[in-house]
């Protein structure tokens, strides 16, 4: 299947990546390129085949809901680019 | 003892030497720091290195043995690879978004080699976010094969694997995805293991893709890869797909029996598109186990064929969402004086990824994206279930199955740049093993115009012994894994 730069700037706005103007064609042409390998999936037949997520078919187990650890805050948050009073910093979004 | 007997040591004897007190390890850790400082500038093999935390770590090692309390790594120099979350140093995962970034909290790996005596020497270059085969894609730069320096050491724990080779620890630690362990080991001449899906928790591992990543061990003899993976391995109640499955001691377990193992060879590997020399390099090593005792037979993967297509949505799928959190609000790169939020995000996560994470998150959304799940994500995990149940298939009539590890030697820089199908072409023998949660082990198989190739044994689920114990017996008839690159070559 082909893709558009149009279906390309799609895909990026869903990821929040910027692709520039500049870079457009040769993004699309590369991912093009992914998407052509990908697409040999068609040619298998899989119909009552069930998907696979987990190679030992094994299921989540649960713990129970005990405190294990002490509240961090101050050291979770040392990489934070922008905080203050122990919250986040983002640009202004409500006017 | 010269360094150069310490720099080339394996693990077991370096341990053996430490108990008889020939060496102490504050010896031997200088001496490895001492090889990375004179090396890591023709390499580029280790972003961060933490000397005086080492030298604390060795003489602790020193006082322990003094005393006769020696854990299975007591004073043992390693590497990790710079996607284990390390306490209090920093983590970047190969990427300018997490150039800065000091975790709270330490890798279960990371606690559990150190709870074994383990001295960390430093952090080991490698491609960002784990996504490459040729450790190009860093944003701290390639590492160089030390083999020879216009070479790639594959990746994408190349870092480690060319600081292996070079001398500079006699252990490393790998995470393997796709091949990240496998194919370096073979493009540097090293032993590496792919432990099976879940054996080793994946607590504090940069996130890659969820449902295939598994960290292991590189070393310079299949003998080592047994000592680490024991101390790597066990269920950890912080990851929930780590396996509730006794542990053995994969090193006392060891033997060189190889009487009447069956070995499998797919003709989907060795079919007319293997390298030839690397076909004679591969036959020549399973010739010296068919001569040990050992059976080979043909057998059958007949989907093999699907695993890059199958890998090349689950992978990008799951990164795509495990990369999500990357916003650069709570941790990571920040772009400078963003407009609004949504500049903020847009631009943190353009300039804070490289180009091929940001493929790869692009091919991800796509595959995930509304209208596109059921023909490519769900499709693929179907035939991910297809391509499992040729191994289980295969695993009824043979106790291993053997092929190479990567179709080449190492290549030069710049030579699958340009095209991400090609170098995802790097992985075409190691992917299936991933996707069906499958041990594999890298194996040095001897020299073509000087550069090494690799033999890789599959084992089945939990199965590591049998392939440790096959690589065992063939480093025990050949010599291959002794092999190693002119050291001087790589001083700078």
């Amino acid at each position: 299947m082909s893709v558009s730069p149009q279906d390309v700037e799609k895909v990026a706005l869903l990821a929040r990546l910027a692709i520039s103007e500049s870079d457009l064609p040769e993004v699309t042409e590369r991912f093009g390129r992914v998407l052509g390998l990908v697409d040999e999936l068609n040619t298998i037949d899989t119909e009552s085949v069930v998907p696979m997520s987990n190679p030992h078919d094994m299921h989540q187990r649960l713990r129970p809901d005990i405190v294990t650890g002490q509240n961090d805050r101050e050291n979770l948050m040392a990489s934070a680019p922008a905080q203050e009073q122990g919250y986040f910093l983002v640009p202004k979004v409500i006017d | 003892m010269t360094d150069n007997a310490l720099l080339s040591g394996s693990v077991s004897s370096l341990r053996q030497q430490l108990r008889d007190r020939a060496v102490s390890s504050e010896e031997l850790t200088r001496a490895c720091l001492e090889r990375i400082e004179a090396c890591n500038g023709a390499l580029n093999a280790v972003i961060t290195m933490c000397s005086e935390q080492a030298l604390d770590s060795a003489r602790e090692a020193d006082k322990a043995i003094a005393k006769g309390d020696i854990a299975s790594l007591t004073g043992i120099p390693l590497l990790h690879k710079d996607i284990f979350c390390t306490n209090g140093v920093r983590t970047t995962c190969g990427s300018r978004m997490l150039e800065q970034f000091v975790p709270a909290y330490d890798a279960t790996v990371v606690t559990k080699m150190r709870g074994e005596g383990a001295v960390m020497l430093g952090k080991c270059n490698m491609d960002e976010f784990a996504m490459g085969s040729s450790n190009e894609t860093s944003f701290f730069g390639a590492v160089r094969n030390p083999w020879d320096l216009n070479c790639v050491p594959g990746g994408s724990s190349g870092g480690s694997a060319a600081a292996l080779a070079a001398g500079m620890a006699p252990l490393v630690t790998g995470t393997d995805t796709g091949g990240s362990i496998r194919q370096p080991a073979s493009l540097c001449g090293v032993t590496g293991l792919k432990p099976t899906y879940g054996r080793v928790s994946r607590l504090g591992i940069i996130a890659f893709a969820s449902s295939l990543d598994q960290a292991g061990p590189m070393a310079r003899t299949a003998e080592d890869c047994a000592i680490a993976l024991t101390a790597m391995s066990g269920i950890d109640a912080g990851d929930s797909t780590s396996a509730d499955i006794p542990v053995p001691d994969f090193h006392a377990g060891l033997h060189h029996d190889v009487q009447g193992l069956r070995i499998g060879l797919p003709r989907e590997y060795f079919n007319e598109d293997l390298d030839p020399d690397v076909r004679e390099r591969v036959m020549a090593a399973l010739s010296a186990l068919e001569q040990a005792g050992a059976t080979l037979v043909d057998i059958e993967l007949p989907h093999s064929h699907y695993a890059i297509a199958t890998y090349y949505v689950i992978a990008p799928a799951e990164a795509s969402a495990n990369l999500a959190r990357y916003d650069g609000v709570r941790f990571g790169y920040r772009c400078e004086d963003p407009v609004d939020l949504e500049d903020l995000y847009l631009r943190s996560r353009s300039e804070g990824f490289g180009e091929e994470v940001q493929r790869r998150i692009l091919v991800g959304t796509y595959a995930l994206s509304a209208g596109f799940y059921d023909a490519y994500f769900n499709k693929a995990q179907q035939v991910r279930r297809v391509i499992t149940e040729d191994f289980t298939r295969a695993f009824e009539s043979v106790d291993v199955i053997a092929g190479p590890s990567a179709p080449g030697v190492a290549f030069q820089f710049g030579a699958k740049q340009q095209d991400p199908v090609a170098m995802y072409m790097e992985d075409i023998y190691t992917l299936a093993v991933n996707l069906a949660g499958l041990p594999g082990l890298s194996t040095p198989a001897g020299l073509i115009n000087g550069m090494p190739v690799g033999l890789q044994l599959i084992g089945k689920p939990f199965d590591e012994q049998t392939i440790l114990n096959a690589a065992h017996r063939l480093q025990s008839d050949t010599d291959w894994h002794m092999a190693r690159p002119q050291l001087e070559t790589v001083a700078p």
